[in-house]
This record gives structure tokens, sequence and C-alpha cells, in this order.
């Protein structure tokens, strides 16, 4: 999230879309009630079923799944057209007036320098035209034919309000009742929040979904506004704080990236980052990458990360593919590439895609290793449990190890909520059994690795050997000796750059923020972008203090807020060009002459002036990205693409089959199933009671929605003979399954390019273990096949048949 | 950030109740059955804070224990929203509210297991024999695959066939000890629950 839960009690205009937060997130969505009742918001739902969230929305419009950037892009033609944009906020805050290279073009679905082989880009007109002094050219007046206004306005003039009726089966009527309301939130005084989940992620273009949205909220003039925003609601407790602190294949903590083959030195990996501002007078926050990375090494290796071995860089993993990301990782495994796999609190037998593939990977395993406070079916998959798990025991050679964990109530640390507030929190029973610790579990493992190593040595053993390990316990490190790494100190006394006969933090000491962070080994720090959670006034996190001035919304004592407690990301963009709020009713930060103050933390340098420093910081050209230039690998303007299994054809590029750039392995294209054989439309959800497949070991919420069921409409029912409560089987290309039918209102069939187009819902819960009721789950049937940006997998929307059946013998 | 209600509930509750009894002029009969009358529940119970593990609204609760966490026989009785939170102001949802069964569920897992190649079953083992096992599993591993150098001779210290998925719902220092031991055994194949 860019803002908060409790900031949404602000804002005049929710629109949920790729989500259902009533659902998935009830104690949060209580914001979006408050904001309805006290300042008379209105909330607009857009989804394939008229969901909980529908059921209380404003205004509902269906859309078939999979088709939203036709929706977006549909809403930012309407508001060119309809001259809909904050016109102050989108001139100097967004890239609307500079240049584009010449070469740079897009037709029928593909922009220039497509390789249908590779099925990748050359990107090299993807970018800005650049004058002489290496600032981009720009045209204030918007006339240039080059200019990104004139090129995104020809580019989003295809799709009209009939053309999205076409693509996503929403009655033109209402999909301009949606883009009239949105288009009211362009007023300085008005603003719309986008809560979304993963009903835009689990898409093969699931970050375009997202980035098609964040464009229309900055011509809109909503991002960095109180009440505004992109809200990613975010599933798991700590799924932001993981994404921080890198575990991800390519990641390092606080988004910086893991070097490349390409990248043979330091010098080289350098020499592609810290990049030199696009605009004069501008400050780019990257070019203090060296010293977030070197501060990193410090933190990992300590005296062994020095100057004269460029602070241990080759002590990391270099990568000679984008990512090893999970799909990859079961790819390999598929074919026998991989020994060994350790599944850390993950299930993901049922939570990645093709289990048939899945149970095949896992079988040519040598050995597993699952660490989790409950049973999962990835840690029995070799065990036979007839329909639901129908595997030959005996033939499967996989040497499993199951290690038993404690759970969030026995156990000490910080988790990161949606709005980036680190919340601590306390133990209060004990562990069952003989569950361990994570933490003390990894200790284990890695310290008999490290004694195999002293005693046989072995392939590179230097970062094993050199690995940071001052805890005061080796065995079982603290939770608080953790957090004060990720907060960082001082490994050498930290001179004053203006005076060097002062120390800004002597040795030793925690620092208080990245902004004291160096480059020359003298500081350590695990997540710079964590810095100020644990200093020397102690542990941040465990702030509680309630209190909220002018009730406001942001809690700022409340934990802390990454980075450096700020509530509110770009919060100097809710300003004008002289740094007053642009509505006074909604004010966050001011400029008062010679310094930003007000009730956040700026988003700018306290005393950069309003009108020479630009508020995307973060880009070296200050301002926010309409054009994407070469960041987003299907183009710098999103284009619909249908998923790979779609019950039509792409109306805008028939020759195109799903996103043109996605990587899709040979065996999984060969899965893939076509609308004739499979006509309908599946998604997959989750229910209010239910929390992935984690909650079917709780027997209250196994008994409040006991059993696996599919969800059609009374048309299609109709069409197959089905009633509810009847049996019914689902089939796709890679697997079957069998549910009963909740037939239901909540969906209706949809028209798109004229075809009926029937939609079934597959709620996900169930499986082999737990107190629960066997079930299956969607991903026996989804596609093998993610985003072509993030690698998430297409788990909302696939192409199912479906068929009455006989249920399972009742003895 | 543990308040013992107990101790809290002695100095302001039965401690004043006796005084008054006392004050009033009443004798020591019937002292002592107020001494005698059932404690509230919760009044033997440790508060501890926490925050619901399940979605990232992050609800604030707070759990009641009975026992003692140092002796490592603390048992979680009750759960109930934190009022004082400012996202959920003491509100769950029908996850958060059945937290407890969770904690107790009959498939909490309480030993480390091992299933054997070709066995239909998972046998107790101890957490000395497992983790020798696994750290002689894995050092064979990546001795046998590491790649130090790539066919240009470029320095890559990566060890592709051992992979990891992390948990999305563990804590930060959790998180990042863990990161810290995968990335310096070169691991690659390495994620959370944010790639789905
Ligand atoms: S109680 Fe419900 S809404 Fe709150 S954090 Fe838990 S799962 Fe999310």
């Amino acid at each position: 999230m860019t803002n908060a839960w409790t900031d949404i009690k602000n804002t005049d205009l929710v629109v949920i879309m790729g989500g259902n937060a009533a659902e998935a997130h009830p104690c949060g969505f209580k914001w979006v009630t408050e904001a309805k009742a006290n300042r008379g918001a209105k909330l607009i739902v857009v989804d394939p079923r008229y969901t909980r969230s529908a059921s209380v929305a404003d205004f509902y419009a269906p859309i078939r799944q999979g088709t939203d950037i036709a929706f977006l892009l549909g809403l930012i033609n309407y508001c060119i057209l309809n001259d809909k944009i904050q016109w102050d906020y989108a001139k100097a805050y967004t890239n609307i007036s500079y240049l584009v290279k010449d070469g740079f073009a897009y037709k029928d679905g593909l922009f220039t320098g497509y390789d249908p082989v590779k099925r990748d880009y050359d990107k090299s007109t993807w970018d800005y035209q650049v004058g002489p002094d290496g600032y981009v050219l720009a045209d204030e007046t918007l006339q240039h034919p080059r200019c990104v206004w004139n090129l995104l306005k020809e580019h989003v003039s295809i799709y009209t309000p009939e053309m999205v009726e076409r693509i996503c089966g929403t009655p033109k009527e209402k999909f301009l009742k949606v883009a009239s309301m949105i288009a009211e939130t362009s007023s300085k005084t008005k603003t719309m929040t986008s809560m979304y989940a993963l009903g835009w992620t689990q898409h093969s273009k699931g970050s375009q979904n997202i980035r098609t949205m964040a464009m229309l909220q900055l011509l809109l003039g909503n991002i960095g506004v109180r009440g505004g925003g992109m809200n990613a609601l975010r599933g798991h407790s700590n799924i932001q704080g993981l994404t921080d602190i890198g575990l991800m294949s390519n990641l390092i903590p606080g988004y910086l990236n893991l070097a490349t083959d390409k990248e043979k030195d330091f010098a080289t990996y350098m020499s592609t980052r810290g990049f030199k501002p696009l605009r004069p007078t501008q400050m780019s926050y990257w070019q203090n990458y060296k010293k977030f990375f070197v501060s990193f090494q410090k933190a990992m290796f300590g005296d062994a990360a020095k100057p004269e071995n460029d602070f241990a860089y080759d002590y990391l993993p270099k990568l000679d593919v984008p990512s090893y990301d999970m799909l990859r990782m079961f790819e390999l495994m598929h074919n026998g590439k991989i020994n060994g796999y350790i599944c850390q609190g993950f299930n993901p037998l049922l939570a990645a895609p093709n289990r048939k593939k899945l149970t095949e990977a896992f079988s040519k395993l040598k050995f597993m290793v699952t660490m989790d406070p409950l049973e999962t079916e990835t840690s029995r998959f070799w065990e036979n449990h007839g329909e639901h798990n129908d595997v030959d025991t005996a033939s499967i050679q996989t040497e499993v190890y199951q290690l038993p964990t404690t759970c969030f109530a026995e156990e000490e640390g910080a988790l990161v909520n949606s709005g980036r507030w680190l919340q601590w929190h306390w133990a209060g029973g004990s562990p069952p059994g003989e569950a361990k610790h994570d933490t003390w579990i990894m200790a284990q493992i890695f310290l008999r690795m490290k004694k195999l190593y002293q005693a046989e040595g072995g392939a590179f053993p230097d970062p094993i050997m050199n690995l940071t390990w001052n805890y005061h316990d080796a065995n079982e490190p603290e939770p608080e000796e953790l957090a004060k790494e990720l907060n960082g100190y001082a490994v050498a006394d930290v001179k004053d750059p203006a005076d060097a006969t002062k120390t800004l933090v002597a040795a030793g000491k925690q620092l208080s923020g990245f902004g004291q962070l160096q480059d020359d080994g003298s500081t350590a720090c695990g997540c710079w972008i964590y810095s100020g959670c644990f200093t020397e006034a102690g542990n941040i996190m465990a702030k509680r203090d309630n209190s909220d001035p002018e009730d406001v919304g942001l809690f700022p004592k409340w934990a802390f807020s990454w980075p450096a407690n700020r509530r509110i990301l770009y919060n100097r963009a809710s300003a004008d060009i002289t740094g007053k709020a642009w509505d006074p009713s909604r004010k966050i930060i001011e400029w008062d002459g010679a310094k930003w103050a007000g009730y956040d933390v700026p988003d700018i340098a306290p005393t950069a002036k309003p009108d020479v420093v630009g508020p995307f910081i973060m880009n070296p050209e200050g301002t926010a990205r309409l054009f994407a230039r070469g960041t987003m690998r299907e183009g710098p303007f999103p284009v619909h693409y249908e998923p790979f299994e779609a019950p039509i054809k792409n109306v805008i590029a028939p020759g195109i089959r799903g996103n043109p750039v996605v990587r899709v392995f040979k065996d999984d294209a060969e899965q893939f199933g076509n609308s004739d054989e499979f006509p309908l439309a599946a998604t997959s959800y989750r229910l209010t009671e239910h929390f992935h497949y984690w909650t079917k070991h709780n027997r209250v919420n196994a008994a409040l929605q006991p059993e696996f069921f599919v969800e059609i409409s009374y048309e299609l029912a109709d069409e197959k003979g089905v009633k509810a409560g009847d049996w019914v089987r689902v089939w796709s290309k890679r697997g079957s399954i069998k549910a009963k039918a909740v037939v239901t209102r909540r969906i209706r069939p949809l028209i798109c390019d004229g075809k009926k187009v029937h939609v079934v819902g597959i709620p996900l819960h169930w499986g082999f273990t737990g107190a629960a009721r066997k079930g299956f789950g969607p991903n026996t049937l989804t596609p093998f096949v993610g985003d072509a940006n993030s690698d998430t997998p297409e788990f909302k929307a696939w192409l199912v048949n479906l068929e009455k059946t006989d249920g399972p013998a009742v003895s | 950030m543990q308040i013992s209600r107990r101790g809290f509930i002695k100095v302001a509750g039965v401690g004043v109740a006796v005084t008054t009894v006392g004050a009033f002029g009443f004798g020591e009969a019937e002292a002592a059955v107020v001494a005698h009358v059932r404690p509230f529940k919760l009044a033997n119970t440790m508060e501890t804070r926490n925050t619901c593990p399940y979605c990232s609204v992050a609800c604030g609760i707070i759990m009641y224990s009975k026992g003692d966490l140092k002796k490592g026989d603390a048992t979680i009785t009750h759960i109930e929203g934190d009022a004082d939170h400012p996202t959920n102001r003491g509100t769950l949802c029908p996850k958060g509210a059945a937290l407890k069964d969770f904690i107790h569920s009959e498939t909490r897992l309480k030993y480390p297991m091992v299933r054997k190649p070709g066995s239909n079953k998972f046998e107790r083992v101890s957490w000395d024999t497992a983790l020798d096992r696994i750290a002689r599993l894995m050092k064979d591993d990546r001795d046998k695959n590491f790649v130090a150098k790539n066919a240009d001779g470029v320095t890559v210290n990566r060890w592709t066939s051992t992979g990891m998925l992390a948990a999305s719902a563990t804590t930060n220092e959790t998180a990042w000890l863990t990161y810290k031991v995968a990335r310096s055994l070169g691991l690659l194949g390495f994620d959370n629950q944010a790639r789905v």
C-alpha cells in the first residue's frame, strides 16, 4: 500500500477491482464503511462475481476475468476525451510532457523491437529524447507529436466504451457510469483509492493490471494524497516483510538486485545503478545505491567485506537467468535437475499451479525438508489419499523431513502489514511437544553445515565461514539481535561529512536512519528501508501510542512504518508546485517557506524547494511515469492481452495468444486448452472463513464452510442439467476435480465479442490433511504460466469444462 | 509487554474487597467467603499482545494464557481483538476470532519426522539425527553441484540444484536469518509466497 488501512477513511471514492476486501480483508474493509458513513464516500466494485464487497457497493459492474487492462485503458480514454485530468498535477508530477524517441511505435498489439523467438523486445527505442546536456527534452505545451501525452492519447483511443463492452462483457452503460464516477476525482478536492489484491496479480499480465490503474490515478492526481493511492491489500501477514527483506530469487533486502553473470565485477554492477538525475535540479534517491549495498554486505560478512575485495562482491551468487522463481524451479525439478528442496511454512503442492506436474516434480527430489507448525499436503505428497492424492507411494524415493515449528503465539518479532507498518509482537504460549522456532532450525542447519565445511572443506566455503554470527547464543539468535542488524549500526565511527572533527555515530551504536549509511564500510545495515526501526532509543516497532493528532488517520507513533516512519508514500505530491496542499482539508505536509512540515515525515529532503525538486525521487526524472520506458517487459504502455486460456480471441490482436513476452515452458504450452474443448471461463478465490490451506486444520473454520464447491450461474446450470447441490465434475487440460454445485445469481453469463461466456468460480481451501473434509483445489486445473514481470501464476483466468456426475460412493 | 491480570486484581480487586469488608466492620467469616468466591476466569491469566497471523490487515489481538512461559508450560486459553489497536479497534473476522483453535489444532506438529524413500509412513526422529542428516544432504549436494565460474570464466558462485521456499507468515527476524543462511550458501532458487 502507498497509504494505510486507517487512511481509507479519508477517501471520496473506493474502487475495488482485482480484490474482494469485504470477504478477504474484513477488518480492513471497515475503513471503507467508515468513509461511506462519515464522508459520504462511494464504493464501486468491478468483478466477474457479485461479491460480498459488491453487495455493499454503490455501484457494481461485471467484467470478464483477465480483461482489466481493457477496462482501465477505457477509463483513461474516457478521462482524456472528457478532459477529466488533474492538469496541474499531471503536468508537474508526471512525464506527460517528455519527448519519446522517434523509433518507438505500437502496432497490432506489439511495440517496436519484438522478437517472436525470444519472446522478448529490443527496448532501445522505449526511451526519452535526451538533449546534449544529458537532460530529457520536454514540451510543456503538450503540442509536440512525440510527447507522452500525444502518444498516450493515441494508444488508448481504441479502448472505446463499445470496445470495452466487446472485450470485457461489461454493458456499455455500466462502464460509462463507472467512468463518470471515477472521472469526478480529477478534481483537486476529490480523491479515489484503488484497493486490489490477487485478483489483479494472478494473471499473465498482473503487473500491467496494477500499472494501468496507477497511470489512471496519476492522471487524476490521486497518488501521494490522503484517501488516495494504490493499495495492495496483500495476502499473508508478512508477505510485505519477506519481500522487503528480499526473500525472492533475484533480490537483496530493500529492493536491491543480485548481480547477473554480465556484471563480472563490482564496478560493472554499479555502472548501471545509482542513476543520475534526468532533469536539472532533480535529486535521484538511487544515487545512494552504493551506500545501501555496501552496508548490506557489511551486515552479511562483517570484516570479510572490505574495500580490497570490493566488499565481498563475489560472496553473493550471480544469476544466469532473470530469476530462479518458483515456477522455473518446479520446471527444473520436473526435468530431474533439482535434488533438494526446503519448504518453510509453504504448501506448494496446493499453492502452485498444475498439481500433477508438482507431484511428479517432488517425486524426483532426493530430499525434501518441510518446516511448519501444521501438517501440509506438501510434506505428505507421497501418501496415497485415494482420488484426493492418487500416488504410487512405494515408487517415490524422496527422503522427507518434516520439522515442527512454533506458531505466531509462541514467538516474538515483527510482521509488516499491508500499510508498511512493522508491528512487534510477543510470545504468550509455549510450543507443543518438541516444536522449535524457525530461527533455531535455520541456525542449526547453518552451524552444522559450517562445522562440516570446517572439518572437510568443500565448495567455496568463504561466505559460510564469514557470515556474521555475533549472537550471544549462537544456537538461537534472538529476535531483538536480528532486528538490530536489520536496522543497522556503525561499524566504525561515522564522521560528519561537513566537519571531520565531529562524529555522527560512534562505533557500535545503532543508526537512527538510512541517512547515516556510508559506502566506505563504516556502517552495516541488513535492510536500508527498515533503518530507524530499532535505534539507540530502543525498539520503535514495539511503540503502542495510538494517538492520531487531528484525526488524520496516520497514527505516527504506532509501531514503525518504512521508510523513515513515513505513513503515506510520495506525500510531497499532496501539495502543489508552490507547496500548498491541493485540498486544504486533506493536508499532509506543506512548504512553510523554509522547509516541509505537517502530519507525516516528508517524502522529499525537508529543505528541497517545492518548485525545484520533483516529488518522485526514486525516479531520476523526479516525476512519475505514464510512459514506463524499459521498466516493463511488455512495453511502455499497457496493452490488452487475453489470458493464455481465453474463451475468445484477442479482438485487438487476433494473432497473439496470451501475453507475448511471458516465458512459457514447452511442456506447459502443450497443455494449454482451447475454448472449443473448454468453453467455460474459470476463476479462483478465497472465502472469508478461510485462510488458504491453513484454517482447514482449525475445527471452527472447517465447520463454518465445510465442503468444497464450485459456483455457477442458473443459466449454466440449466444448460448442463445441474441443480443446486448436485455433484459436478470440472476438468481442464491438466486435471479433473469433483465438487458440489452452488447455483447462484451472483454469477451471470457475459456477452464477449458476441459470444456468451459462462464463468465458473472455484474456491480454495481444501486438501487431504486437517480437520476439514477432503476436497480439491483450483491448482489441479490451473495452467503452469506466470506474469511476464513477476512470474506470479495465472490463477484467476483459465478454461474448464463441466458436467453433472455422481458423488463419491456413500458407505 | 505482559501484564499479569492476576497481580492487578490482587491489588485493585480482591485486595480492595477485603479492605472494604474490613472497613465496613464485617467479621472474619464474611472475609473468608469473599476469599473463596470463584474469581473471574481471566483473572488468573497473563495477557500478551500479538497480531493476527493470517491476512496483512494485521489486526491487533490479546492472548490470555495460563502457566509460565519461562518454564515452558504456558497455554493460551483465550484470544480476543485488541481494542487499542488503530486498524481493527478490537474487531476480528471469522478467522481471527477462531485463532485459539489453530494454536491447539490436532494437526499441530510436535516432533521431527522422517519419511524414508519408498516408505508409506512418517517415523519419529530426534532433532539431532534429522538436522545432521539434512546438513549432510545439503553439503553433499552443494559440493557436487556448486558453480564457481561460468563458461566465460566469470565468478558466479551459485548453487541451483537445491531450492527453498520461505514463509511469508514468519517474522522479519526469521526472514533475515533465513536470508543470511540461504544466500551465504549461494542459493538462487529461493522465493516466498509473494511469488504467488
Ligand atoms: S482477524 Fe481477519 S481481517 Fe484481521 S488480520 Fe486476521 S484474517 Fe485479517
